[in-house]
């Protein structure tokens, strides 16, 4: 195993699992303000009984979140030391930009929200909701920001030392890029949270218990389930898409499978791509709809990887192209879901129809590996190049920390991140299990005593 | 503009090791202090809506010295690598057990937690303190400003010395006491009862061994690097920052002595301002000292980033601080007084 290796999967995986909580936090985020403004205009005890059980899991799943977050941080330095210091001019602002802007705003909103309600006025505890929903949606910006430059480098300039420097602040925050993959991916998180909270709403229906709470955390679910799933396909998906064609199109070509340029390009849904012989395997394919979703028109020609030397083609190409489809196909699951729940909603069969609870309990893993292939299908369509067309993956790694040491690292976080996950399963289960109702203070007094 | 980056970072480290350390210092007190559940939990209480605050300190202090040294964040970090890793596991562990405790009503599995959370803190505590020995000591660096430190190799500040020698252990021992301690005036400020009067019993011990062994460190320090002395000898006005450490202690014992809690922790939050300012004042302009000859010092003027960067960075970072600070101080004004150990849950 080379160090290169090491390294890409050194944050490979501890951003991969960081990135499970904060896909739920920004998403519950959005769904408590919406149970707090409703608990505040109706004055319903539910509704805020409601959003103090979420709150219980968003401040676990909120820690979670930023103990794993500090790591990634520090990576850039650990083990990207050389993209670091090429790139640090540019993106180490938008990286310190969230800490100011974003931390410290949503842990002084935190703290208030989760310890402070009986210190504070009803209207100032909905406002913490409020500043927590801004506080994590600036934290995703600012990240996506980042990541935006190194897709898409823009307002710089290279100084003598090889060394990269900003020359507008604004220029930087508003990237094109970063801005259609912010709303694709903030409509992702809100995707997870929907179908987090439909899918506790179902078990709670399913199970006959805290059926009024099921109710509420179902409809709200598949509200903005429905919303959110049409959202990330059009237009968010759809302008994305035709973003990276225009800007990456060896990665579009890679992500199609599509070796070959050609007039009128269909879509491979399903197939195995095969880089020795340069053909899909086990195609099945839909005639001329990809010109048509990149160009607007059946005829256009799409370029494919013949059109690229080899040495600029994406370097993990069928992962890409696997983590691709299956983004795309749950994405079309998750619509046709949400429809049928959205309908039998208003027409007042959902609570009753347990073929549909079933669904919505059992999908719940599935946003998660959504967004998950959607940034696999992000990060590996810019190889092979690290800052797109100005560096390469290979130029950017930490050459002076040895793969040994970085295998000893990576072992680490695996067995200290299976831990994690161990707990935040036992954790949010008891939570869930316990259900919304209020604590009896029968309990906690004999604890104490 | 490389002078006032060089203050801005250090700020912000010093408002991180202020913050955050009196949150390490009730954690490693955390292990033998408290006697009974409800003290446990007004201990924990004591830090539990600002901890996380606290340590946002570190990541906006590390994003802007990441964008503002671009080769010191590179060269560092990458050099301290297996240190820095650990010191990862421990902030991670050190969070969640913090937090698995409002959620887990099982005693054996709370002293667990709490065992892990106190050893984290002193670990934590410990290795800040020899992270910055190891700054002040010097790293070997390359000629293209690279390093890369073992763990230890034979525990003497040389050439090619480790992490761990015996002068970044003592470093750690002045942070492990010095932030006990100060963890010690935050809970005399911040709990009652028993659990008050035994915090306070232990500071008058507490700031004797600080005193000893700031003593010792700075003896050390100027064995290991006799030039950190030469800003002082240059700028003589500069030996306030000393004579700051003394003031501060001698106050940490004044007012613990006629219980003025909040000045006696201020004194020490002072304390730790002029030990680290002092430190910063003793290596500058250098950022990171090389032991394999000073032409391979990492200046400010090396590490600095270029102009447009620096002018971009300083008008949004002296908006968002602003801001930052307003947070801070609304937070820590909507928590002020004792922990209410009955709404303790």
């Amino acid at each position: 195993m080379t160090a290169e290796l090491i390294h890409r999967l050194h944050f490979a995986f501890t951003v991969t699992f960081h990135y499970l909580f904060p896909q739920l936090t920004m998403g519950l985020a959005l769904l408590i303000v919406v149970l707090k403004t409703v608990a505040l205009r109706t004055g319903s005890e539910e509704w805020n009984q409601a959003a103090r059980f979420w709150a219980k899991i968003f401040g676990i799943n909120f820690v979670f979140g930023v103990v794993t977050g500090i790591p990634l941080e520090f990576e850039f330095g650990t083990n990207w030391s050389r993209f670091s210091q090429v790139s640090g001019g540019v993106i180490g602002q938008p990286l310190a930009m969230e800490g100011v802007f974003s931390f410290f705003l949503e842990s002084a909103f935190l703290g208030l929200f989760l310890y402070g309600e009986k210190r504070i006025s009803k209207r100032m505890h909905w406002f913490s909701a409020v500043m927590i929903w801004l506080g994590s949606w600036i934290s995703g910006f600012f990240i996506i920001v980042t990541d935006a430059w190194m897709q898409h480098p823009v307002a710089y300039s290279q100084m003598p030392n090889g060394q990269f420097e900003v020359l507008s602040f604004w220029q930087l925050l508003l990237n094109p890029w970063g801005l259609l993959q912010y709303l694709h991916n903030m409509t992702g998180a809100l995707i997870t949270g929907s179908f987090v909270m439909a899918a506790v709403g179902a078990f709670y229906l399913l199970d006959g218990k805290h059926a009024a709470y099921g109710r509420i955390f179902t409809r709200v679910g598949v509200i903005t389930g429905c919303i959110s799933t049409i959202l990330i396909i059009f237009p968010t998906g759809d302008l994305h898409g035709k973003y990276v064609a225009r800007h990456q199109p060896a990665a579009i070509a890679a992500m199609e499978g599509l070796f070959h340029s050609e007039a009128g390009a269909g879509i491979v849904l399903i197939g195995q791509p095969n880089e020795e012989t340069g053909q899909i395997d086990n195609p099945l394919v839909v005639n001329n709809v990809l010109s048509f979703l990149i160009y607007g028109t059946t005829k256009a020609e799409v370029t494919g990887l013949d059109r690229f030397p080899r040495d600029q083609w994406p370097t993990a190409l069928p992962l890409l192209y696997y983590a691709y489809h299956i983004m795309a196909g749950l994405g079309t699951y998750f619509v046709a879901l949400m429809i049928v729940a959205a309908f039998l909603l208003w027409r007042g069969r959902l609570y009753s129809s347990r073929w549909m609870l079933w669904l919505l309990l059992i999908s719940f893993p599935l946003p998660y590996i959504a967004n998950t292939a959607g940034w696999m299908t992000a990060e590996l369509g810019r190889q092979p190049w690290l800052i797109y067309g100005l560096m390469r993956t290979t130029e950017g790694y930490s050459h002076t920390v040895s793969a040994g040491n970085g295998l000893f690292t990576l072992i680490g976080f695996m067995g200290l991140y299976t831990l994690l996950g161990l707990l935040f399963t036992v954790l949010v289960y008891r939570e869930i299990s316990h259900g919304p109702q209020p604590k009896a203070h029968g309990v906690e007094t004999a604890i104490a005593g | 503009m490389g002078f006032i980056w060089f203050w801005l970072v250090a700020v912000m480290i010093v408002a991180y090791v202020v913050l955050d350390g009196f949150d390490l210092g009730v954690g490693i007190l955390h292990l033998f202090l408290p006697r009974t559940e409800a003290e446990r939990r007004a201990s924990l209480h004591s830090i539990g809506p600002v901890w996380d605050g606290n340590e946002v300190w570190l990541l906006a202090g590390g994003g802007t010295l990441y964008f503002a040294f671009p080769l010191l964040y590179a060269s560092a970090f990458s050099g301290f690598y297996l240190p820095l890793m650990i010191v990862l596991w421990l902030l991670v562990l050190r969070g969640v057990t913090l937090e698995l405790r409002n959620h887990i009503d099982v005693g054996v599995w709370l002293s667990l937690l709490d065992g892990v959370f106190g050893l984290a803190s002193a670990f934590l505590a410990i290795f800040y303190g020899a992270a910055l020995g190891n700054v002040l000591r010097g790293v070997p660096l390359q000629p293209d400003g690279y390093f890369f430190l073992p763990l230890w190799t034979n525990w003497r500040p040389g050439a090619h010395p480790g992490i761990l020698d015996w002068y970044t252990v003592i470093g750690g021992l002045v942070a492990l006491v010095a932030l006990t301690l100060h963890g010690a005036l935050w809970l005399t400020i911040k709990v009652s009862g028993d659990l008050e009067k035994r915090a306070s019993r232990l500071i008058n011990p507490l700031l004797l061994l600080v005193i000893l062994l700031t003593i010792v460190s700075l003896i050390a320090t100027i064995a290991v690097r006799p030039a950190s002395l030469n800003n002082f000898y240059a700028y003589p006005i500069t030996f306030i920052v000393p004579i700051g450490v003394l003031a501060s202690l001698t106050g940490i014992w004044l007012f613990n002595r006629s219980g003025q809690p909040m000045k006696a922790f201020l004194c020490s939050s002072l304390y730790l301002f002029f030990m680290l300012a002092g430190a910063c004042w003793g290596v500058y302009p250098t950022l990171l000292p090389a032991t394999t000859g000073a032409e391979r010092d990492i200046t400010l003027s090396r590490a600095l980033s270029g102009p447009h960067t620096l002018a971009v960075g300083l008008a949004w970072w002296l908006f968002g601080m602003t801001l930052a600070v307003c947070y801070v101080v609304f937070v820590y004004s909507r928590f002020k007084g004792k922990v209410d150990v009955d709404a303790v849950h």
